[in-house]
This record gives C-alpha cells, sequence and structure tokens, in this order.
C-alpha cells in the first residue's frame, strides 16, 4: 500500500517530529509492499525535502503557495494527494499541534478512519490495528480502522528516527485549496535556544515542593548541565511561579521523554497522566510515601533543598569525567 | 451570538481503570462520570462570559445515551440556557461527529466551541471533524478567545510558543488550558438547571469509520530503586550504566 507522509516545518527547516513520522512512513509502506511519500507546504529549503529521502521518502511534494497555517486547507493538500495516490493509501500525521488541527479535517475530508496517538506500527495481518493510549495513559487500545484510506497520527517520541541514505524527488505542486478564512496575525516563539519541552529528551520538572518561585534558579541549572527542558505540576503554574506552557499532566500536556526528573511533585493521577509515557522516571521528595514513588524507575528520598546541588555537581563531575 | 458548546462525559481523573468482556469493553460499574475537563472548564466557561457579555445564547450539545443526562445537567448548573442530546451511542469520532454536524447545519450558531480532548480516548477529533463536515473553519488548542462583532481574535497553541489568528463568524474551535477559569456550580444554579430544557434528538444513520478491538493495562512497573540522599553519584552512574540515559 502507498504511504502518503505530511511534513511540518519551521522556519525552513522540516521538524523533528516529521523524521519521525516519515521513518514510520516508510517502514510501512515497506512492510506492505508500497513507497512512501511525503507533502508539505510553504517555504521550506530544498535540500531539507532532498534529504527527506534518509529517512526512506521517495518523493516530496511541496505546496509553496500555502505560506500560512490553515487547516481547512492543509486538509484539502493533504486529500488531494491522497486520492491521487489511491483508494488503499495510509496517511501519516505527527501528532503534534499541526497534526491535531489537521488530521481530523484530513480524515473527515476523505471520510477515513483515524486514530490520533498512536504509538506503534499498524498490525496489518487479517485487518489494520493501531495501538495507542488511552484514559491518560492508564491502558492502551488497539483500535481497527475499516476504512479503505486509513489516517494514523503519530505520538511524538514513539519510534526512533533511522536515517540511510537516499535523496527525494522533490515536486512542486499547487493545487485547489480554496480561499483561506484564518488570518494570522502573529507567531509569538520563546525564541532563545532554549529546548521544546514538547521535544525533549531529557525534562528536568518541579512541584509545589520547591515552596517558590525563587527556587526555581537550581532546578533551571540542573536541567541547562543536563541539557533538558524544564516543566512543572499544574498548582505551580496556576499560581504564577512558572509559565503555563511548562504545566505537564491531564490538563496540561502530555510529554514522553527519555528521561522525566520530578523534584517535589506528589505524583496525583491527573500529573502521572501527562508524564507515565517517559522511558525513565527519577523523584526526589522528602516523603518515601509520596505516590510519585510507585511510578518511578529510581527515587531519592530527601530535601530538594539539599539533594538538587549535590546532584547538579554530581553531574558537573559525570560530564567533566566524560571529557 | 448563537454559541454551540460541545460536551462529552468521561470517567473521573481518579477512576481505577478496567475492563471486561475479555478486555474488549470498558468497565462502567462503579465509576463516577464527570463533564470532560476541557468541555466545562474552558469550552463551556468562555462561551457564558462571551454571552454575558455580548447577549446570546449558550447550548450545549451531547451525542450519547441517557447516562449522560447528569452531567448534561450539570453543564445546565454552570449556566448554559438549554441542551440537546443526540440519542446515539458514541462509537467513534466520525460517527460523533457527523451526528452533530446533522444536528447544528441549520441551526446557524455563530460558534461551535468544544475541548481539545475527551480524557477517555484521547483523540482530539470530533471538532475538527465537525468543522470538516459544516465547511467551517477550524482553530485547534485555542488557549484564548476575544470576540469583536463578528470577529474573533484568538491564540492557538503552536510548538514552542502560540499563535495569533483571527477569524470571522462562524467557526469551530477546541479549547485549551488558559481559556477561562474553571466556574463551580451554585445552589441557585443547581435548582434552575432541573427546569432548563433537555432535548432528546433521534440519530442520524451513520456508520463508525474505526472500533476498539481490545484494551490491555501497562505491565507493572518494577519496584522503584532507592538511591541514598547522600550518594547522588550513584544516581548519575545508574543513570548513564543501567538506564543509558545521560
Ligand atoms: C481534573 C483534574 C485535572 C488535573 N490536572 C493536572 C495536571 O494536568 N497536572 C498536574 O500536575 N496536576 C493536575 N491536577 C492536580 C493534581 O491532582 C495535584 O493536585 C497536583 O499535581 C499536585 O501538584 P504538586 O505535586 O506540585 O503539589 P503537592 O501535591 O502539594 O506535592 C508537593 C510534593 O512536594 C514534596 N515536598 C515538599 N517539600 C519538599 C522538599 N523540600 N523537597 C522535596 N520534596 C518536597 C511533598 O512531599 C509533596 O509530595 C489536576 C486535578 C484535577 C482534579
Ligand atoms: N459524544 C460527544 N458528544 C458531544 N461532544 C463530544 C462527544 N465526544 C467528543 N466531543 C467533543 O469533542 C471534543 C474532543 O473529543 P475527542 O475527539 O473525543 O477527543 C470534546 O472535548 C468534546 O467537546
Amino acid at each position: 500500500m502507498s504511504v502518503l507522509v505530511f511534513a511540518d516545518s519551521n522556519d525552513g527547516k522540516v521538524v523533528k517530529s516529521a523524521f519521525e513520522a516519515v521513518t514510520y512512513g516508510s517502514k510501512v509502506a515497506s512492510s506492505t509492499g508500497g513507497h512512501c511519500e511525503v507533502v508539505t507546504y510553504g517555504n521550506v529549503d530544498n535540500d531539507q525535502l532532498t534529504a527527506l529521502g534518509n529517512y526512506g521518502a521517495t518523493k516530496v511534494s511541496v505546496d509553496r503557495s500555502v505560506s500560512d497555517f490553515d487547516p481547512n486547507r492543509l486538509a484539502r493538500l493533504v486529500g488531494s494527494q491522497a486520492e491521487a495516490l489511491g483508494s488503499d493509501t495510509i496517511v501519516i500525521f505527527s501528532h503534534d499541534y499541526t497534526g491535531k488541527s489537521v488530521a481530523p479535517m484530513a480524515a473527515a475530508h476523505l471520510k477515513a478512519g483515524l486514530v490520533a496517538g498512536a504509538i506503534d506500527y499498524p498490525n496489518t495481518d487479517g485487518g489494520f490495528t493501531v495501538k495507542k493510549a488511552v484514559f491518560s495513559g492508564e491502558a492502551f487500545a488497539r483500535f481497527s480502522i475499516t476504512t479503505g484510506i486509513e489516517v494514523i497520527s503519530l505520538l511524538p517520541n514513539s519510534i526512533s528516527v533511522e536515517k540511510g541514505d537516499g535523496a527525494a524527488e522533490v515536486a512542486e505542486i499547487s493545487p485547489d485549496l480554496g480561499d483561506s478564512r484564518l488570518r494570522v496575525k502573529e507567531v509569538r516563539t520563546k525564541g532563545g535556544d532554549g529546548i521544546l519541552l514538547t521535544e525533549a529528551e531529557l525534562v528536568v520538572s518541579a512541584g509545589r515542593g520547591l515552596k517558590g518561585p525563587e527556587n526555581w534558579g537550581m532546578i533551571e541549572e540542573l536541567a541547562q548541565e543536563l541539557g533538558a527542558a524544564t516543566a512543572c505540576s499544574r498548582p505551580v503554574s496556576d499560581i504564577g511561579w512558572r509559565p503555563h506552557h511548562e504545566h505537564v499532566g491531564q490538563t496540561g500536556i502530555a510529554i514522553r521523554p527519555n528521561l522525566y526528573i520530578a523534584v517535589g511533585i506528589s505524583g496525583a493521577i491527573q500529573h502521572l497522566a501527562g508524564v507515565n509515557g517517559s522511558k525513565t522516571i527519577v523523584v526526589i521528595n522528602t516523603d518515601p510515601e509520596a505516590p510519585f514513588f510507585k511510578a518511578a524507575d529510581y527515587g531519592i528520598v530527601g530535601d530538594a533543598f539539599e539533594v538538587v546541588p549535590k546532584l547538579l555537581s554530581a553531574v558537573r563531575n559525570h560530564k567533566a569525567a566524560l571529557n | 451570538m448563537k454559541i454551540l458548546v460541545l460536551i462529552s462525559k468521561a470517567p473521573d481523573t481518579t477512576t481505577k481503570i478496567s475492563f471486561t468482556d475479555g478486555d474488549t469493553k470498558f468497565n462502567d460499574q462503579g465509576v463516577q462520570f464527570v463533564v470532560n475537563p476541557y468541555d466545562e472548564w474552558y469550552a463551556l466557561v468562555r462561551a457564558l462570559e462571551l454571552k454575558e457579555a455580548n447577549g446570546g445564547s449558550v447550548t450545549i450539545l451531547t451525542v450519547g445515551d441517557a447516562t449522560n443526562d447528569p452531567v448534561i445537567r450539570k453543564a445546565l448548573a454552570i449556566g448554559a440556557d438549554g441542551a440537546v442530546r443526540i440519542d446515539a451511542q458514541p462509537d467513534d469520532a466520525y460517527q460523533v461527529a457527523y451526528q452533530i454536524a446533522e444536528y447544528a447545519k441549520d441551526q446557524n450558531y455563530d460558534l461551535i466551541l468544544g475541548g481539545k480532548e475527551t480524557i477517555d480516548y484521547n483523540g482530539g477529533q470530533v471538532p475538527g471533524m465537525v468543522a470538516s463536515l459544516l465547511n467551517l473553519p477550524f482553530v485547534s488548542n485555542a488557549s484564548k478567545l476575544d470576540m469583536s462583532g463578528n470577529t474573533a481574535t484568538m491564540e492557538r497553541d503552536i510548538q514552542g510558543g502560540v499563535e495569533l489568528v483571527e477569524v470571522d463568524t462562524p467557526f469551530v474551535l477546541s479549547a485549551a488550558k488558559g481559556m477561562a477559569e474553571q466556574r463551580i456550580p451554585n445552589m441557585r444554579g443547581i435548582m434552575a438547571a432541573r427546569s432548563k430544557p433537555l432535548q432528546v434528538v433521534p440519530a442520524a444513520a451513520v456508520d463508525g469509520l474505526t472500533s476498539v478491538s481490545s484494551y490491555e493495562l501497562p505491565p507493572a512497573k518494577a519496584e522503584v530503586r532507592i538511591v541514598d540522599a547522600d550518594n547522588p553519584e550513584e544516581l548519575i552512574d545508574l543513570l548513564h550504566n543501567e538506564a543509558k540515559m545521560i
């Protein structure tokens, strides 16, 4: 079956989650005996598009006339490419903010079943089922899709990117997408060289146990030393100790880094819902009965104000020893 | 302004999840259901604030059977004017969206608000599908919404920041944290909710495009390994050599 992957870009560069989606798509294509194409939009560097061949794409179609984000038009763009590939195409998105906007619209447009937030490759023996986390990470479900075209959005950090050689053919396209009704006025990014929480492989997070916003210096230092992003629990962002975009959990964002270090967070079920996909969890808490220890791989029972500075110097020594 | 808010029910966040029928069905025995938090805290409350500022009406819409009525009454107690329940078992996002679109298509809503996702299946699919079926503009994961006449200004969450977008009514939006503050219904609201209209509408004929074939619980987590607080070097060592994370 043919596979079509939607790839997003930022500042002319293909985003990291798109490399995962293309890796995923080309593996699905090779296991079902098809090839993997990519559709994208906007002002992306041409060599970035050719390089998607490294992840297994054979062809990249780009619509450079679409500059601003508009899910209605992007859904039509993906729809037109999917229909051109045939009635048994598998369409892949990343379940990032862009995919969350476009995938449902594209699926409805194609009248195709969508599994949103897949964490594994589809099973195609005698059907088409895809595994995803449900109940905020407390369980998994296998969803089966019963339509000819299947749509999957892949949860970031679910599979490892595989990079080989290869160059994709690049084609310019401009199908009729209708007029845009959204007007993008401004894009505000945090800027700087901070690591994006949603893309971070290592995350240092802290909660109400830190007592006040003035105590976050050591958390930021530890994060910086590890090359990690920072996160926080909900009460901490609610009372304004930390910005809202750092709030992880059921009502904040869900992340699945390789390493999640939780300092002074009790581990309420709603917090765990956003972080229980992390591969390794470290908990630092004064209370040995804190529920977070049940979800942790490693734990230190102790006062953050003593443990974190010690941990920081241990990290520094470790890095010095490696050099 | 005529506003429609999409409400779904979800198991209370502390529910112990289990399955029946050979792990093919969610076990709802003894489960306490709540209004899906994004729908209640953000979409509904912002809709009520807009109505309070500009006039108009707020209707809530649920696709589901009569077991949804308690959460519908809760949403009415918070302040919605009336409720519609489409009497269909919600099995698949497309099927739910189709029901909503069929109902809403000739009601001339200025604004259709949903939550960014339900906390049971975490799909985040229904609002975008409704927008597609009604051919309306769609803004997802909006954390701020202001109206000036027929023009809405929104902030939408994007990777590492927010985007400011403007759109004219009618349109569909999915709400994320930041849009409003949770409201607790008061006694007057609860009393008033009893006499507010709850209209039950028959389902349109449509098939779902997906179904759950099986559920599983995550494997039990191995016991945590406790490291001495005076010896964080050991933790670094474990993270480096055992977990291979740093
Ligand atoms: C519907 C719903 C949705 C929710 N969504 C979210 C969500 O998305 N994300 C979220 O985080 N929460 C969410 N919550 C809130 C959640 O239930 C908890 O209240 C919250 O996670 C607790 O935050 P905390 O761990 O920072 O604070 P606390 O529960 O107050 O825990 C502080 C911890 O710090 C420890 N501590 C104290 N002093 C120290 C010290 N010196 N050194 C080390 N440790 C110390 C304490 O032992 C304690 O375990 C939600 C709640 C509801 C009802
Ligand atoms: N059965 C339903 N009835 C009405 N609205 C729903 C229903 N299911 C989902 N929604 C709306 O769609 C949003 C996203 O849901 P979902 O696509 O299921 O994650 C929810 O926050 C609700 O606003």
